[in-house]
């Protein structure tokens, strides 16, 4: 057991896989020589060798054709893209391509491809580096989506992700990236003081598909993901709401009956993301509640999302969702 | 009997061939390849061996076979020696070279301020264009004003040129009330409509392929306008590019595309962007002149700008344009090159720095003086410190930027849809945001990281 920031359990992840599989090799922009603008893959290459850890052209559209082609013909590649906002000019390959290989040919290709992409905003990054893009892949069929929250979470799910047979988008909520951020800049609590950031240090796996409960409670469910599982979790423990707060963590494939089984109790949901209200992630998962748990709810489902607009610059605190937003979400589910 | 079996067949053994039977194999792996110079290394650069004088200067519509030759050179007028030669040099008076150098001087007591008050905390990030100063200032230089460029945005010296006053820039960075783009995108993002300037966006490239069609568009409604762009060598390698030049060579519309080889995409050595030719020599096979160009020759630079500028304008077609040049200073504030650059790369690059090449010319030709020189760096100096004091005036992180709410959901659409107003009113009626801003990237303090 070793203490980790989300960084160093990302590395340690990817240093696991590449040592148990010769198959898996490591590339992307500066994620060679230099070990990652994050420095997620710092001191691979020299552990396992420049053909296994590698720089790339600047093309992320060149970076996932690749990685296709390779996973077609044996290798496991674990692509970063350097922030998630670019991974549009690869979009074609991830979504036309990859998510369909296996479709196309009755079974007989596939390629077992994940791909990391630092995501989210808080870092003061503008309009390109702070999307949150999940949902335009979890839109389109053939993709799991993983979005870990923590040290211990993201290694164990970087495994599966890696030994996962099917394509697998990881996205890598940058704000967490080196400490707990819980809604205020100001005060980041460091990763060495969460009990999540003791991360076992060989091989273990934390499944695709299974949510967490990250604390249980009576009242109303709180449905989140990526950084804003610490901003509700901030946002509870100040309102004394007596919430039970689900880390979902993999998006697809998700884990519903967790989610269904909270809101049964509770009676009530709000689902908290930072990506734009509209057609986000948190519509499904209220059209899921709506219809599994419609006889058990007492309120309206409420979302606390980024707004309809892009992600601003200056602005960004007042469109992050903040405990605030969140806390008030919760006093109104509980209104009803 | 298996149905499904009944579709499967062998392979036609004929299309295998066994290693055995490869003729004289070279070894196979795969090749990654590295840069020439690491921390720890000490760089060894030849002298540039074309001088000034070795390429010829074609008629500005001469056939795109006649620039073979310098696509695969370099272009020079400021010899080793310091002097002027050859038939690039181009026709522009002493007053214009002044104004030139003054506007790389500018651009790089802009940088330094800007790098300093990133370092004091007053500004979150910066990206400077230290010893490429060339590429901007005289690109923009040559251009008319009522061209339309789209830069990069390691350009501030374009900006400059075309009148964006520092006081915005520097709002800009900040993102407070003086910035005419509203603190909406992240420092270095200029946008200047004022002089003709594109929105600058971060995804690399994208602006290339616009540019072409901001070009179509000159040509369709028959206005003689050309349109200028530049990206980076490590961007060359994005599909954008290939898209551009094919729209290009296809559509032949006025512009002139540049890729300004600073040897360095971040950590990525250029040897990872092309598999070995320069990038000016894709041209040719679009059939586009290509020109690559000593990119901290102030003269040299804007012969080729002025040459492929009245080729576009003649109606002559595209022309890319390489320059070659090197990025003295770190990629962005975020990044720390001494993890993967040698410390002195910088120094034994044989292309030196553009504004003592420049200034010692002039100062030669008696044109321009040691205190000249003196006198001007100290008036940029302050010019630099005063801008940056006015700026702030509108607005810090600290005592905030003062942005409406409102502000957040406009322009968004031409005008607010329903959901969106509904929206605002939320963000309105919640409570406010957390206090301070902060001022930084926030792990900025305990590991240097690069931002894009
Ligand atoms: C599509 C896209 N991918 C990645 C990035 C991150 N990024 C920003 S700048 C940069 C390197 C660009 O290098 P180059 O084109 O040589 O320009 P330079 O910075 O040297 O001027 C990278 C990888 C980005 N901004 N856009
Ligand atoms: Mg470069």
């Amino acid at each position: 057991m070793s203490t980790m920031n989300m960084i160093q359990a990302v590395r340690s992840g990817l240093e696991v896989m590449l040592e148990r599989d010769r198959q898996v090799c490591v590339f992307g922009e500066d994620v060679g020589y230099f070990g990652g603008v994050f420095r997620a893959t710092q001191g691979l290459q020299q552990r396992f060798g420049t053909h296994r850890v590698f720089d790339t052209p600047l093309a992320e559209g060149g970076i996932v054709g690749v990685a296709i082609g390779m996973g077609m013909n044996g290798l496991r590649p674990v692509p970063e893209i350097q922030f998630s906002d670019y991974m549009y000019p690869a979009f074609d390959q991830i979504t036309n391509e990859l998510a369909k290989l296996r479709y196309r040919s009755g079974g007989e290709w596939t390629a077992p491809v994940t791909i990391r992409a630092p995501s989210g905003g808080g870092i003061r990054g503008g309009l390109f580096h702070s999307q949150s893009p999940e949902a335009y892949f979890t839109h389109t069929a053939g993709l799991c989506v993983v979005m870990p929250s923590n040290p211990r979470d993201a290694k164990g799910l970087l495994v599966s992700s890696i030994e996962c047979d099917d394509p697998v988008i990881f996205f890598e909520p940058k704000r967490l990236y080196r400490g707990a951020f819980d809604g205020d800049p100001e005060h980041v609590p460091p990763w060495r003081d969460q009990p999540e950031a003791d991360v076992p240090d060989g091989y273990y796996r934390t499944p695709l598909g299974q949510a967490a409960i990250v604390r249980p409670g009576e009242d109303v469910t709180v449905v989140t993901w990526g950084t804003m599982v610490h901003v509700a979790s901030a946002a509870i423990n100040e309102s004394e709401v007596d919430a039970e707060l689900i880390d979902v963590r993999t998006l697809a494939p998700l884990d519903l009956p967790t989610i269904v089984q909270s809101v049964e109790k509770t009676g009530r949901c709000i689902v908290v993301h930072e990506a734009p209200r509209t057609c986000g992630f948190g519509a499904e998962v209220v059209a899921l509640v709506q219809q599994h748990c419609f006889w058990n709810l007492e309120a309206p489902i409420v979302r606390v999302t980024g707004w309809d607009t892009p992600f601003p610059h200056a602005q960004e605190w007042q469109y992050m969702p903040s405990r605030e937003r969140i806390a008030s979400a919760m006093r109104s589910a509980l209104a009803v | 009997m298996d149905d499904s079996k009944i579709l499967i067949g062998k392979a036609n053994p004929s299309s295998h061939t066994s290693a055995a039977a490869v003729k004289d194999p070279l070894p196979l792996a795969l090749r990654v390849p590295a840069a020439p110079y690491r921390p720890g290394d000490l760089p060894r650069f030849n002298p540039f061996h074309q001088q000034p004088g070795d390429f010829s200067r074609p008629d500005t519509l001469a056939p795109h076979t006649e620039l073979r030759d310098h696509a695969a050179g370099l272009i020079r007028v400021l010899g080793d020696d310091g002097l002027a030669a050859g038939p690039w040099q181009p026709s522009i008076g002493p007053q214009q070279l002044r104004s030139g150098l003054e506007m790389m001087m500018r651009a790089r007591h802009f940088d330094a301020r800007m790098i300093a008050m990133q370092r004091q905390g007053r500004l979150s990030f910066h990206v400077s264009c230290k010893g490429e100063e060339v590429a901007a200032v005289a690109g923009a230089m040559a251009f008319a004003s009522h061209d339309v460029l789209f830069p990069s945005y390691r350009q501030a010296g374009l900006m400059l040129v075309r009148g964006m006053p520092m006081v915005a820039m520097i709002g800009q960075l900040i993102g407070n009330r003086c910035d005419n783009a509203k603190g909406r995108q992240m420092p270095v993002h200029y946008s200047w409509r004022a002089g003709n300037v594109v929105s600058i966006s971060s995804p690399v490239g994208t602006q290339f392929p616009q540019a072409v069609g901001a070009a179509m568009a000159f040509a369709y409604r028959g206005e003689r306008r050309v349109v200028g762009a530049w990206i980076g060598d490590g961007t060359a390698a994005q599909g954008d590019f290939h898209h551009a030049l094919n729209f290009a060579s296809v559509f032949r519309p006025p512009c002139v595309l540049h890729v300004v080889d600073n040897q360095w995409a971040i950590s990525t050595h250029r040897n990872t962007s092309t598999g070995g030719a320069t990038f000016a020599a894709r041209a040719d096979a679009y059939h586009l002149p290509g020109l690559r160009v000593d990119g901290n020759d102030f003269l040299a630079v804007f012969a080729a700008e002025a040459w492929a500028i009245e080729r576009a304008r003649r109606g002559g077609g595209p022309t890319l344009i390489e320059l070659l040049t090197y990025r003295r200073d770190a990629h962005s504030t975020s990044d720390d090159p001494t993890q993967y650059r040698a410390p002195e790369e910088a120094n034994h690059w044989p292309g030196g720095d553009p504004i003592d090449r420049l200034s010692r010319y002039l100062i030669r030709n008696g044109h321009w003086t040691e205190n000249a020189h003196r006198d001007l760096n100290e008036a940029l100096d302050q010019e630099a410190a005063a801008a940056f004091q006015h700026a702030e005036s509108f607005g810090t992180a600290a005592t905030g930027l003062g942005h409406p709410t409102e502000s957040l959901f406009e322009d968004v659409y031409t005008t607010m849809p329903p959901q969106l107003t509904e929206q605002m009113r939320e963000l309105q009626t919640e409570s406010s945001p957390p206090s301070a801003e902060t001022s930084i990237i926030p792990f900025e303090a305990q590991n240097k990281r690069a931002v894009g």
